[in-house]
Parts: structure tokens; sequence; C-alpha cells
């Protein structure tokens, strides 16, 4: 598994699309910073782009990678190796080398302007550990999709359909189920709601830290103490986990049984 | 004849009338400050030299000028109320207070001034205290340079720093009060000057009005207090180049206004509110000049709010603009500046060509279920916002500031 892992790695590496990656990152940390002079406000903003942008990417390279190394895929296939290590092999090279953009393109801008003097610090490290988890998942539930559909047309549309839900149409609906229920207690429906939703979960995670709190009000005072508390940070990380876990069983499972 | 016997008794008068000097210290002949007071006569000066004095029930009936010579200290050791003014034309002056009584069903105080004209209240430090000074139906009075440093814990069991009642034409002026329940408090008050004070880290409000018209407050800080300033039922108060800073928790606001009419609000800065301002049921009400940086909401209209205008604000980086909870509007906005203002300027006369929307759909939603505010800066949150920009269903669609500002006004 570990030589497939290092094969990925170093091929994505070596491509021209993992270093527009990082260069987009790179040159995103350093205009946000030295043109806002503010690095609390540029963790907001970054915040934003992360949410939104690393998903998308998780999902899209996901997909691409594996369609495109579908013959290599199979020439590994007729090798005496086992599948579970081909595919987990991939998909680790797949969402670390992205990971290893993410963070190396953000942390190295930060660090040259003076992170580890700042307060900072905290809710930087929470970014990008957030950001990272976003990866993992995101590319997990992208090989799933593409597992599970030979077209190509058709995966790429299940994938991009993936993230619009999640990204959006999630929140539309979580938007009107609370306001269908006004009626009803919603501290723990909201609170079940961001839990699902591995978007919603991170963009809360970030926002409580950098203590937007104050402005959610009575929802906000459950929340604080639910997520603000070591449990709630254990729990929400352990989400977070078991949406990369069980994605990836299931490539496993599915990679075993699949006709090829 | 008759010139010389006025003249000769007008020079008698004026000798009764000098004011002695009567001198207070521990090792004196008069080491109390009570029985300086009985030997006092009218217009006299008493000096307390510093030292340390136990003595509560302290009753000033006659108009004296009593002064503390490098902060002497009066110790009500827990005991009641310790000093108490009901003559006019008194003056108290540099005296250190401590240690005033608790009660339950009396409002001890520090100093109390009981129906009183003229009085001057001046470079006291007040500590542990309950009330610090309580004004009572007295007028023409002055209170300045006095520093008021509680340790209130609970609300229920803690007092004001400086409390005016039924009290008109006090002036309040450079106090520092911190670590009360209200750090000033103005209830029936008309005609009042409260200026140059910082009140910070109150149990309850920094600054709170009751009942009170006429006022002017000008030139404050209130820093971190439990609740903000809180100016309820007033008519008629003028409120200039003040500071609200730091009132951030889950019930926080830097100035609540409830029934407040014909106000002034010019040259305020809001910073890092939870609310900026919270207004319900104010008419009348100018709003010009003020900066409204980094609050969760800058302004949260309630309701029965009408013909107020808000001119020539900056509203910075606040997470909302203006909530607003009916589809009624008669307030004005005009020239403004907005820092999330995206239109542009063709003609290049400082006036963006488009106008600008300060509510957006998400604040009225929140309005409604404040349990959706946990989609705050969600992608879907933003993609509604922009197409209730485009064409407004459920926010008040003559909401409008016509004439944003593209650059911070400045004054």
């Amino acid at each position: 598994m570990l030589k497939i892992l290092k094969y990925s790695f170093f091929d994505l590496m070596r491509s021209r699309w993992s270093y527009v990656y990082f260069a987009f990152y790179l040159l995103l940390g350093i205009v946000l910073l030295f043109l806002n002079h503010d690095l609390s406000k540029a963790v907001i903003t970054l915040m934003n782009v992360i949410i939104v942008l690393v998903p998308l990417i998780g999902t899209i390279f996901g997909v691409m990678y594996y369609y495109n190394s579908k013959e290599f895929t199979e020439l590994l296939l007729a090798q005496p190796l086992k599948r579970s290590s081909i595919f987990l092999g991939q998909y680790l090279g797949v969402s670390l080398s992205l990971s290893m953009s993410l963070i190396l393109g953000l942390g190295i801008p930060f660090i040259l302007y003076g992170l580890f003097k700042s307060s900072v610090i905290w809710d930087f490290s929470l970014l990008l550990i957030t950001g990272t988890f976003l990866t993992f998942i995101f590319t997990a539930l992208a090989f799933n999709i593409a597992l599970s559909n030979e077209n190509k047309i058709k995966g790429f549309g299940y994938a991009i359909l993936l993230w619009l839900f999640l990204a959006i149409i999630y929140d539309g609906m979580f938007l009107m189920s609370l306001i269908i229920f006004e009626d009803y207690p919603l501290d723990k429906l909201s609170l079940a709601g961001t839990m699902l939703n591995p978007i919603d979960l991170s963009r809360t995670l970030i926002l409580l830290k950098l203590d937007i709190s104050a402005l959610l009000g009575y929802t906000g005072a459950i929340f604080k103490k639910f997520f603000g508390t070591n449990l709630g940070l254990i729990i929400s990380f352990f989400t977070l986990s078991l949406w990369v876990i069980l994605p990836v069983t299931r490539i496993v499972f599915k990679s075993k049984k699949k006709d090829f | 004849m008759k010139k010389t016997f006025v003249f000769l008794l007008a020079m008698f008068m004026a000798y009764l009338n000098y004011a002695q000097n009567i001198e207070v210290c521990n090792t004196c002949p008069i080491s109390t400050l009570k029985a300086a007071i009985n030997l006092a006569n009218d217009f006299d000066t008493i000096t307390v030299r510093k030292g340390t004095y136990k003595e509560h029930d302290v009753l000033i009936n006659k108009p004296l000028t009593i002064v503390g010579e490098n902060y002497p200290v009066i110790d009500g050791e827990l005991k009641g109320e310790i000093i108490t003014i009901t003559s006019d034309n008194v003056t108290v002056d540099g005296l250190f207070i401590i240690n005033v009584g608790t009660s339950y069903t009396e409002d001890y105080a520090a100093i109390r001034v009981r129906k009183s004209k003229h009085f001057i209240i001046k470079n006291l430090v007040l500590e542990k205290l309950f009330f610090g000074i309580y004004i009572e139906k007295s007028n023409y009075g002055k209170v300045f340079h006095n520093k008021i440093i509680g340790d209130a814990v609970a609300e229920y069991n803690s007092g004001n720093g400086i409390q005016l009642w039924y009290s008109n034409h006090v002036d309040v002026e450079h106090n520092y009060v911190q670590d009360v329940r209200d750090g000033i408090y103005l209830e029936f008050a008309d005609h009042c000057l409260i200026k140059n004070n910082v009140s910070s880290n109150n149990l309850r409000y920094g600054l709170h009005f009751m009942f009170s018209n006429d006022d002017i407050y000008e030139d404050n800080t209130f820093e971190n207090n439990g609740a903000g300033v809180a100016v309820m039922f007033s008519k008629k108060i003028k409120m200039f180049n003040n500071i609200f800073r730091e009132n951030w928790g889950t019930a926080s606001y830097g100035m609540l206004l409830k029934e407040i009419n014909d106000a002034e609000i010019i040259g305020n800065t809001f910073n890092e509110n939870t609310i900026g301002i919270n207004i319900e049921g104010s008419n009348r009400i100018l709003y010009k000049n003020n900066d409204f940086i980094n609050n969760g909401w800058a302004i949260k209209v309630r309701g029965a709010c009408y013909t107020n205008s808000f001119l020539e604000n900056n509203f910075l980086y606040n997470s909302f603009d203006i909530a607003y909870n009916s589809k009624v509007n008669d307030n004005v906005f005009d020239k403004n500046y907005w820092s999330s203002y995206t239109g542009y300027d063709l003609n290049k006369d400082g006036i963006g060509d488009v106008p600008y929307r300060p509510v957006k759909l998400f604040s009225y939603v929140v309005n409604r279920t404040p349990e959706t505010i946990i989609l705050l800066r969600s992608l879907f949150i933003d993609i509604i916002d922009f197409s209730e920009k485009v064409s407004p269903v459920f926010t008040p669609d003559n909401l409008l500031d016509h004439n944003p500002l593209t650059k911070r006004v400045t004054w």
C-alpha cells in the first residue's frame, strides 16, 4: 500500500494541478495578509474560502484522478496485490498531496508574516485542521462516487451535485426546517443539523472560536457550551473522523466486490 | 448718619458671617467630623487632615465646606450611610470614603444629598460601597472628579455609582465609575449634563436614564458593561461624542433606546458591541456622524420607530448593518458610508450611483427565528442575500440609502 501511496503522491506532486492549487493558496494568503494587515480578519476571509473551495477541489480532484488513472489501476489489479491497498494507496496519495498544498500554501505566508508571535495561531491551526479534514472527507466521497459509476460524465455530475448539496442545498433545507418548526425548541435540532454536515460543522467550529458566539444569542450560548468545551471539540472531531472513516470503509468494500 | 449706620451694620454682619476654619485631625482637640460640624457656624470651612476616621451617619445640616487634605479616610465600618447632606451650599472635597453598609430596605450611600441646592461634590474616592453618590430631590449641583470603585458581584445586592433622583440641573463631570451595578443612574432628572465620565465594567448599565428629559451627555466612555447603556422613557436628550466599546455578550448592546423621542445622537463611536444601538419605540431621532465599527448588529430596530433619520454615519465591518422586523419603513437613511456597499460611482462625485439596501434578508430571517443564525457566513446565505438585494421581497423595499457614500465620512 505504501508503495502505491508513494507512487500516487509523487505522481500528483509532479502534476501541474497541485502546483496551481498550491500557488493559489500561496497567493491568497499573501494578498490577504499583506493587503489587510489584520490577522483575525484574514482568518475569517480564509474560512469563507476554505469552507467552499476545499470541498469542491477535493471532490473534483478525487473524481478526476480516479478516472484518469483507471488504466493504470487495471494494470495494478493484474498484479498480486490486495485490492484495498491499491485503492487506499491512491486515495491517501490524492488527499495527502491536496492537504499538503493547502497547509504549505497557507502556512508559508502566515509564517512569513509572523504567525507564531500572534494570538490567532490556534484559530489558524483549527482552520488548517478542518481544511485537512474536509479534503480527506470529500476525496473519499469522490472516490466512492467514481467507484460506483463507470460513466465519467455521470460520475462528475454526481460529484458536483454532492458538493452542491452539502455546501448549499443542505443549508437551504436546514434553514427551511428551522423556520417551519420555529414554534418548537430548536436548539437540539440545530445542533444535530450542524453535526450532520461536515461543512457546517467546520464552519461552526471556526466561527465559535472567532468569538462571534455573542452574536448567536441564546442559540450561541448552547453552541458555545457544546463546542466550547473539550468534550464538544472531541465530539466534533470524532464526527469529522467518522465522515472520513465511513466513506473509506465503503471504498474498501466496494473495491473488493467490483468487477473490472 | 444713616449711611454710616448701614455701613456699620454691614460690617458687623460681615464679621458674623466671616468663615472660620475648623481643623479636624486624629490628635487635634476636634477629632471627629461630627464634632466639627456641631461646632461650626454657617459657611465655615472644615479641614480634615490625613488620617482614618471611623464615622457613619454624619449629617451636614449647615452650609459648610469640608475639605480633605491628602485624602483622609472616612471608614463607615459597614454600619450604614456615611455622609448625608441636607443643607444648601455644601461643598465636599477630597475625602476617601470606604465601607458603606449594605441594606435591602434602605439605599445606604457613601454620600447622599437630600433636598438641597448648590452642592459641590468633588475629588472623592469611594470604595467598598453600596450606593456611591446619591442625589435626591436636589438641584443645581456639581459632581465632578470623583472615582468610584465598587466590588459588585450580583445585581440584587449592589447599588449604583452615581444616582440622581428627582434632581434637576446637576452637572456630572470627569468621574470614573467601575464595578458597581449601574455606573450613572438618572431617574426623573431633567436638564443635567453628563460629561467626560468613564463608566466601565459595571454589572448592568454604564449609564441608565429613566424618565429624564432635556439632558445632555457627551464625551463619555462606556466600556465593557454588563448590558451597555440604557436610555428609556425620556425626551429631548442630546448624546454627543460618546464612546461605546466592547459591550459584548449574549444580552449586551452599546446603547438601548426605549421610548425616546426627539433625541440627537451625534458623533458617537460604537465599537465591538454585540448590538450597537437597539431601538424600540423611539421617534424623531437624529443619528448623525456616528461610527459603527465591528459590531454584531450596528442598529437593531425593534418596532414602533418612526421618522428617525440616519445621516452621514459610517458603518464599518458589522456582521449586520441594520436589522428590521417589519415591512413598513418611515425612517430615512441618507449619505451614509457602508463598508459592504458594492456599487459604483461613474461621475466621481463621491456618491454611489446604485442605492444601498442595508437590511439583508438573512437579518430579517434571524429576527424571525433567532436559531437560524448558526448559518451565518454560509454560502447559501450569501446567495439568498444576493437575490434579495436584486429584488426585495421580504425586506422593506423603500428602506434604501439613495446616496451611499463611496468614501468614509469625516467630520
